[in-house]
């Protein structure tokens, strides 16, 4: 054999692999995960991949959809019987993987192991703990009465996946990582685990709603971006999640992919000090020296740093359009926020005069401090930050850190100026409310993670009143409101950008983006 | 030469005491597991929760006073992350990682040695110049890159072999090996060139520095005066002194190979002890880390234990010494 006739010979046998891999894809879909699972116990850490892959073995009472409405998931429908009871009707003829029957009882013995599971580093008991009791007033009715209202429950127990009355009795979180605990009602079955590496599932034929496309999906934990782009154009896995921003232009050209994108429930902020009188550790005048007053105390100081930064430029020129400019603590679309809201504009000037009007004609020096492995961009957006601000007569210097520091550090009040991020899990405006903005509450567990020690007793009000109100339109309209004080009138925190979430698929396969950047394999269709 | 053994024991004990304090002052020090562990939407109470479901609510002291307590009786902890004790999950990682460092250190010897000695041999030859000029680049190139490169190339370009992930495996003496079978070997060949290309440079240039050093000696002249077959003068006489010095590198570089896989690992997504330590230092998994980082210093100290030992017998003058 010749050396081209061999090449020849290489290049039919690729073309011959190549014709038979799509006839291969509807058996199998390969998914490469951007951040490992860690267990596979869905009650035992609280983290998005294991969510993620937990919901296609597991079912809740209430799911879901793409843009975090809720939607019926084991319950068929749900309403508040009163201000303290929640009615759920259990959904009919719904098998467990072993073929038994679902029941009341098996979310009742659900709730109870929740918030017991030993070791766990993240547990779930903050979604059950609101419930005081539950009640199977038949063996599909099921009744949870909470210690006050709140109409949260629903959107809670979209986190609460529900295992077996006997698997939750007695499992431990080894018998779920070891396959033995694994029985579930979701349209996926569990077949293969290896830690670090990959999990294999198989749908579940007895699914009680509509049957996944493919027959097998492996996830396999590709942490590495750049890997995960490569090994989607090699063929090896099918779809990715978390496309880098950076080779975003470069997929849209290829012709051997698709991507989906959606605006996701993370807002990018800055938080302010805005609780210590004097002496906040990183605030100087314009020469260095340290200061005395805490500018940032003064909502005029906080609206002009807002207007200092150009967003558009940075999500076209750091996000590479992979970010929507943000006015408020979620996209308009979510629920409870305000219509009135706007992203503020570039406004130099405006924010001169608002500097001079609190005192600071001169401006002042403080350091910014971000995360370099959280967030998308996160280093780079807070460099553009800085020299927006250092432009408008406020020396801005960046001190960058690993995420395991940084929250540390910014936890214990260490910093003067930071910038962070916040996924409305919930997918409503009082998530982000209540752990950004409330004041800083352990006993109520408000403002958790306020770092800035945001405090207005008017906003705490209503916040109050609004968690507590079953009813959703008033409740929206009370959570719009509280957007309104706390953002546009008082500018608690600086709202950047909402990041784009992104997944690129192979051609002739589709996936509905989600803003809550969950993958989800039953969600992925072959399309031509 | 058992008390030598013994004394490099007792040594072994006190570093492994020295490095478990290190470490565990240092992860204490950047920062608190709690903040990287609970769910952002986490309450304070859930906060209190976890930190004391993980033993983080003790003061420092008393935690390590724990872990030493419970690593006299063979528990290196728990992990924070996956809720089990962190040695199993490292071990059940290092036959990944082993497999690799074997077949990467296979390769920079085996294609390592005869290449620098062929380029010692006859160090004018065109060959010879190209093998030190791709030895240059073998060394001089960062290894992400490489690894990126090689996967675009032998993975997107020409589509023949799988860019990530680890081959199926099979049990081998309750180890899960993947490189018997010809799936695995693909998968695996990648990733271990990536980590071999350093090594390999490495031992050629100093396999040919030996060579060309040895050759002029006058033990080389007389064995060849003597009339020996050439084959018998470079195969025997020769090599057996090169050895030596190549030996230690070896065995440092095998430990290298082992416990710092880290950029290979996580490139190629392998699923081995580089990538979960990673993993765990981002997260502040301290169990893990500490106990990994232990587990390294013990083999590399076995390892070097094994080279002085492989040292005395190549070399019949090295004996070794009991100190004085």
């Amino acid at each position: 054999m010749t050396r081209l006739s061999r090449f020849r010979a290489a290049l039919f046998v690729s073309s011959v692999l190549a014709a038979a891999a799509p006839a291969a894809l509807s058996q199998e879909l390969s998914i490469g995960l951007s951040t490992p699972i860690t267990s596979l116990d869905p009650h035992f850490h609280n983290l998005s991949p294991n969510n993620s892959l937990a919901d296609h073995i597991f079912g809740q009472l209430v799911r879901m959809d793409e843009n975090q409405n809720l939607r019926p998931g084991l319950a068929e429908s749900w309403k508040a019987v009163d201000e303290t009871t929640w009615e759920f009707k259990l959904r009919k003829g719904v098998k467990w993987h072993d073929g038994s029957d679902f029941t009341a009882e098996d979310v009742i013995a659900t709730l109870k192991r929740v918030p017991n599971v030993p070791n766990s580093p993240a547990s779930f008991a903050i979604y059950t703990r609101s419930v005081k009791e539950a009640i199977a007033v038949d063996a599909l009715t099921l009744r949870m009465k909470t210690e006050r209202p709140h109409p949260l429950l629903p959107n809670d127990l979209v986190a609460v996946r529900i295992i077996p009355k006997k698997v939750a009795e007695t499992a431990k979180t080894e018998d779920f990582n070891s396959g033995k605990a694994m029985i579930g009602t979701g349209p996926y079955k569990f077949a293969e685990y290896v830690a670090g590496d990959r999990v294999v599932l198989v749908a579940n034929d007895k699914y009680w709603g509509p049957q996944p496309a493919f027959a097998k999906v492996r996830y396999k934990m590709i942490t590495n971006s750049a890997a995960r782009v490569a090994a989607l154009l090699a063929g090896d896995v099918q779809m990715i999640e978390a496309v880098p921003t950076a080779d975003i232009a470069q997929l849209k050209k290829d012709a051997r992919v698709s991507l989906a994108s959606v605006v996701s429930n993370r807002i990018i902020y800055l938080h302010m000090d805005s609780a210590r009188e004097k002496n906040s550790p990183f605030i100087t005048d314009k020469a260095g020296k340290p200061l005395e007053a805490n500018p940032f105390r003064d909502a005029r100081v906080r609206k002009a740093v807002s207007k200092l930064i150009d967003r558009d430029a940075i999500v076209s020129h750091i996000m590479e359009g992979q970010a929507q400019p943000a006015g408020q603590l979620l996209p308009e679309h979510f629920f409870g926020t305000s219509k009135r809201l706007k992203a503020d504009k570039y406004d130099p000037d405006g924010a001169k005069k608002l500097l001079a009007e609190a005192g600071y004609p001169e401006g002042f020096g403080i350091t910014l401090h971000t995360p370099n492995n959280r967030y998308i961009n996160d280093e780079k957006v807070a460099q553009a930050v800085a020299q927006f601000l250092t432009r408008g007569g406020i020396p801005t210097k960046v001190e960058s850190m690993p995420s395991g520091v940084f929250f540390s550090r910014g936890s214990k009040l260490e910093f003067s100026f930071l910038l962070a991020g916040w996924g409305a899990e919930t997918g409503e405006t009082s998530s982000p409310l209540r752990s950004l903005l409330a004041t800083f509450n352990p006993q109520q567990g408000m403002g958790a993670a306020n770092r800035g020690r945001f405090s207005d007793a008017g906003l705490d009000a209503v916040l109050q009143t609004a968690l507590t109100t079953i009813d959703d339109t008033k409740r929206g309209m009370m959570l719009a409101a509280a957007s309104e004080k706390a953002i546009g009138e008082l500018m608690g925190l600086v709202p950047l950008h909402y990041e784009v979430s992104t997944w690129a698929t192979r051609k002739g396969i589709a996936y509905k983006a989600r803003a809550d950047q969950y993958t989800y394999a039953f969600e992925v269709r072959q399309s031509k | 030469m058992t008390v030598f053994i013994l004394r490099r024991l007792a040594q072994t004990l006190l570093v492994l005491f020295v490095t478990s304090a290190l470490v565990f002052g240092g992860i204490f020090l950047v920062g608190d597991p709690v903040e990287m562990l609970v769910n952002p939407a986490a309450d304070q109470e859930e906060k209190l929760r976890a930190a004391a479901a993980l033993g983080l609510d003790r003061p420092v002291l008393e935690q390590y006073a724990i872990f030493i307590k419970g690593t006299l009786s063979g528990d290196l902890g728990r992990s924070f992350v996956f809720g089990r004790p962190a040695l199993e999950v490292i071990l059940e990682r290092m036959p990944a990682t082993l497999e690799l460092a074997f077949l990467a250190m296979l390769m920079s010897v085996g294609l390592g040695i005869p290449l620098g000695m062929y380029a010692g041999l006859y160090p004018d030859k065109k060959t010879s110049k190209a093998i030190m000029a791709a030895s240059i680049l073998g060394f001089s190139l960062p290894t992400f890159w490489v690894g990126l490169l090689l996967i675009m190339v032998f993975a997107v370009q020409l589509g023949w072999l799988p860019s990530t992930g680890r081959g199926p495996s099979e049990y081998v003496f309750g180890l899960s090996i993947s490189i018997l079978s010809i799936e695995g070997l693909k998968y695996a060949f990648l990733p271990a060139l990536n980590l071999a290309l350093f090594k390999l440079s490495l031992i050629i240039r100093l396999t040919r520095a030996q060579v060309r050093e040895q050759a002029l000696l006058d033990y080389i002249r007389f064995a060849r005066a003597k009339g020996l077959p050439r084959s018998r003068v470079i195969g025997v006489h020769l090599l057996k002194n090169i050895l030596i010095p190549l030996v230690t590198v070896i065995g440092l570089e095998l430990g290298s190979v082992i416990a710092f896989a880290i950029v290979t690992e996580s490139i190629f997504a392998w699923p081995g002890m580089g990538k979960l330590v990673i993993d765990s230092i981002f997260q502040l998994d301290r169990p893990v880390v500490v106990a990994y980082l232990l587990v390294v210093v013990f083999m590399f100290i076995m390892i070097n234990l094994v080279v002085d030992i492989l040292y005395s017998a190549l070399d019949p003058r090295v004996r070794i010494a009991e100190a004085k």
